[in-house]
């Protein structure tokens, strides 16, 4: 008797049939609450992200006036639990949301990301009860933003030699002392989670600890870094820190060691690692509809193989990077997701999108380089991607070490 | 107040349309549907009434296969308290049948407001409403752009070319709605999870038969390449002499 085989499961809507730009009918893999929470962030994007970043873009400002409808659409934290204000979503769902945050630009998604993945998150996981109730539901809200102090000056692949100090005072308040650099939303934020070594000499980053920093705070001071060239509708500031004295309860109690920022990294880059796709998608779709509408010699330049191939690459880049994402996101609904699974995301699916958004930029011809059209920015804004929350090189590293077990890192 | 929208699955716009085998209906394979746009302006409105009085009920109702549960949950995802399924497969093509079977189950509900979209923007008809209204022995008041009330009277406004009309009726009533009431909001998040625990009840639709058949659909035909004559003032004579003698327009 042959062995009955067992019927696979895994696609939630078998009955979709493809949608046109859907050719490897990737709507049959997401179940409808997912496709719906797609859809309604496509909608927020097309209709009031797409007609005014172009322009944000060239003045360089992050437009603000986003932030209260974003947020009573429930974008920030979106997979944090309902009881403190939070959507309440799967990680697919939170990573869709990104996806198409990105589609209309990096910056946008760089908001979210710090806001959830980077401030809500660690208040979440490393918070008391009272800090989480006093915080989540109003950064669910956009009522309060946070920022993320990690990075400094001299220190950025190798956040353990950080030198940003907390000394912990003889009635258990804390003066901390300092600087922070690349900091997303820095001079827009209210609270900053600042990451600081609590011991004198440790090298290794043990004594690392969180600590929430409101930034009206008597000797803080966050200063817009001038001339990017991208992420330009997004605020990046450098943080200083001078004698700002905290109270003892500043601090994130179940917070300890470098693996605590490393873990709100995680969250990010899985964002991150969908976000990508959203940007490579808006790109390949402009390059799609120009080629269809552009005559040259006399016919559409889709009609031309170099085009064509483009196009083809494209495509493929984009469908194999939302199989990732997607597969990870399930592994990661189940709490099986690896920081290395995460690595192997967000440098592949950033690299692709690098290409894409340079490919697109081509195939648009002189157009390409206008602000009106998106493929440029996206082009610029992906050098940022690349090289944040972890560099495509670093990532590199932590999957070479996954594979080989050699630390490469040391030399 | 207790308001009744009864809404449409619709196949989006935007597309090219093919022509189903049977000659009848729309290829539906890789088409992506929702609310149909008139009838989306009413679910808005309906829950911005509901809001304003901080009480009632919004009760979402369509007709179709199962697949129209997906469009009553994104009502219900933008704020709708629950929705009813009146099940019928296959095309329904017959206003007056779908009217029928949605009076019935509308008959003994206590509406005190019953809105629909002017019209679907597939099939275009724009009767369903005002036979409803006709059934039910209720005023009607169709293409309404505003929408108030005083105690149990209904104020409304009609958009007409260059002017407008201001209605009043009384309650209960049913209303199709223009576009320009209401944008409709995205569904939040919080909606979109909310939905999967209202309730969605499907019951048989009460249909009598059908006394309208649609016997074919067709598109139109391809238009002919333009043709161009020249170019700035110089090519002008000879543009008007065609448009004369030629397309015989001037």
């Amino acid at each position: 008797m042959a062995t009955e085989l067992s019927t696979p499961t895994y696609l939630p809507s078998p009955q979709l049939t493809p949608r046109e730009g859907d050719l490897f009918n990737l709507d049959a893999a997401l179940t409808e609450e997912e496709r719906a929470v797609r859809d309604s962030v496509r909608a927020f994007v097309d209709e009031k992200v797409l007609p005014l970043i172009g322009q944000c873009y060239v003045e360089g400002r992050f437009p603000k006036e986003l932030i209260a409808e974003m947020g009573a659409n429930g974008y920030f934290g979106a997979n944090l639990p309902e009881e403190y204000g939070c959507a309440g979503l799967n990680n697919v769902m939170y990573g869709l949301i990104m996806q198409e945050l990105e589609r209309g630009d990096s910056g946008i998604r760089s908001f979210a990301s710090v806001q959830g993945a980077l401030v809500m998150y660690p208040i979440y996981a490393f918070g008391s009860e009272e800090q989480k109730r006093h915080y989540l539901p109003k950064m669910a809200t956009g009522e309060v933003i946070g920022c993320f102090g990690l990075t400094e000056p001299d220190y950025g692949s190798n956040p353990a030699g950080m030198i940003t100090r907390a000394r912990q005072q003889a009635d258990g308040t804390w003066i901390l002392n300092g600087a922070k650099m690349w900091i997303t939303n820095g001079s827009t934020a209210q609270v900053a989670v600042v990451w600081a070594k609590t011991e004198d000499g440790d090298e290794s980053g043990k004594s690392i600890r969180g600590f929430l920093v409101p930034t009206n705070a008597k000797g803080f001071k966050a200063k817009d870094q001038k001339g990017k060239l991208s992420l330009r509708a997004s605020d990046t500031s450098e943080l200083v820190f001078d004698n700002v004295h905290l109270p003892a309860d500043a601090i994130l109690p179940k917070s300890g060691g470098l693996k605590s920022p490393l873990m709100c990294l995680t969250q990010a880059r899985y964002g991150i690692s969908w976000g990508a796709l959203g940007a490579a998608m808006a790109c390949y779709e402009e390059a799609l509809s120009y080629s269809k509408e552009r005559v040259m010699f006399g016919r559409p330049i889709g009609g031309f193989q170099i085009q064509q191939v483009r196009l083809a690459d494209m495509l493929t880049e984009i469908v194999k990077g939302q199989l990732v994402s997607l597969h990870l996101g399930r592994m990661k609904d189940i709490g099986t997701f690896t920081p290395q699974q995460v690595s192997f995301a967000k440098r592949n699916n950033v690299n692709i999108a690098t290409d894409i958004a340079r490919e697109a930029r081509r195939l648009l011809g002189g157009s390409g380089i206008l602000a009106e059209y998106a493929s440029m920015r996206h082009m610029a804004n992906l050098e940022s991607v690349y090289t944040y929350e972890g560099t495509h090189d670093i990532h590199s590293l932590i999957l070479g070490q996954a594979v080989t077990g050699l630390n490469a890192f040391g030399g | 107040m207790k308001i009744a929208v009864c809404i449409k699955r619709v196949p989006d716009m935007d597309v090219r349309f093919k022509i189903a085998p049977s000659g009848t209906a729309v290829d539906e394979t890789g088409l992506k549907f929702d609310i149909s746009d008139f009838d989306g302006y009413a679910v808005e409105a309906a829950l911005q009434i509901k809001e304003k009085l901080n009480a009632g009920e919004v009760v979402v109702i369509s007709l179709g296969g199962d697949v129209v549960q997906e469009t009553l949950r994104k009502a219900m995802s933008m704020g709708a308290d629950r929705a009813v399924q009146l099940k019928a497969d296959g095309t329904h093509v017959d206003s007056f049948a779908i009217a029928s079977a949605l009076a019935a189950e509308l008959k003994d509900g206590g509406y005190d407001l019953i809105m629909f979209g002017r019209m679907s923007i597939d099939t275009a008809h724009g009767v369903t409403g005002a036979i409803v209204a006709e059934l039910l022995g209720l005023p009607c008041v169709n293409a309404i752009s505003k929408l108030e009330f005083d105690g149990r009277t209904a104020k409304m406004r009609r958009e007409l070319e260059g002017a407008y009309e201001l209605v009043e009726c009384a309650l209960p009533a049913v209303v199709t709605i223009d576009e320009g009431i209401a944008r409709p909001r995205y569904p939040s998040l919080k909606g979109i999870m909310a939905a999967k625990k209202k309730p969605l009840e499907s019951k048989p639709a009460q249909l009598p038969a059908a006394r309208l058949s649609l016997d074919a659909l067709a598109l139109p035909p391809e238009r002919a390449a333009g043709r161009i004559i020249g170019e700035g003032t110089a090519a002008v004579p000879e543009l008007v002499r065609l448009l004369k003698e030629e397309a015989k327009v001037l």
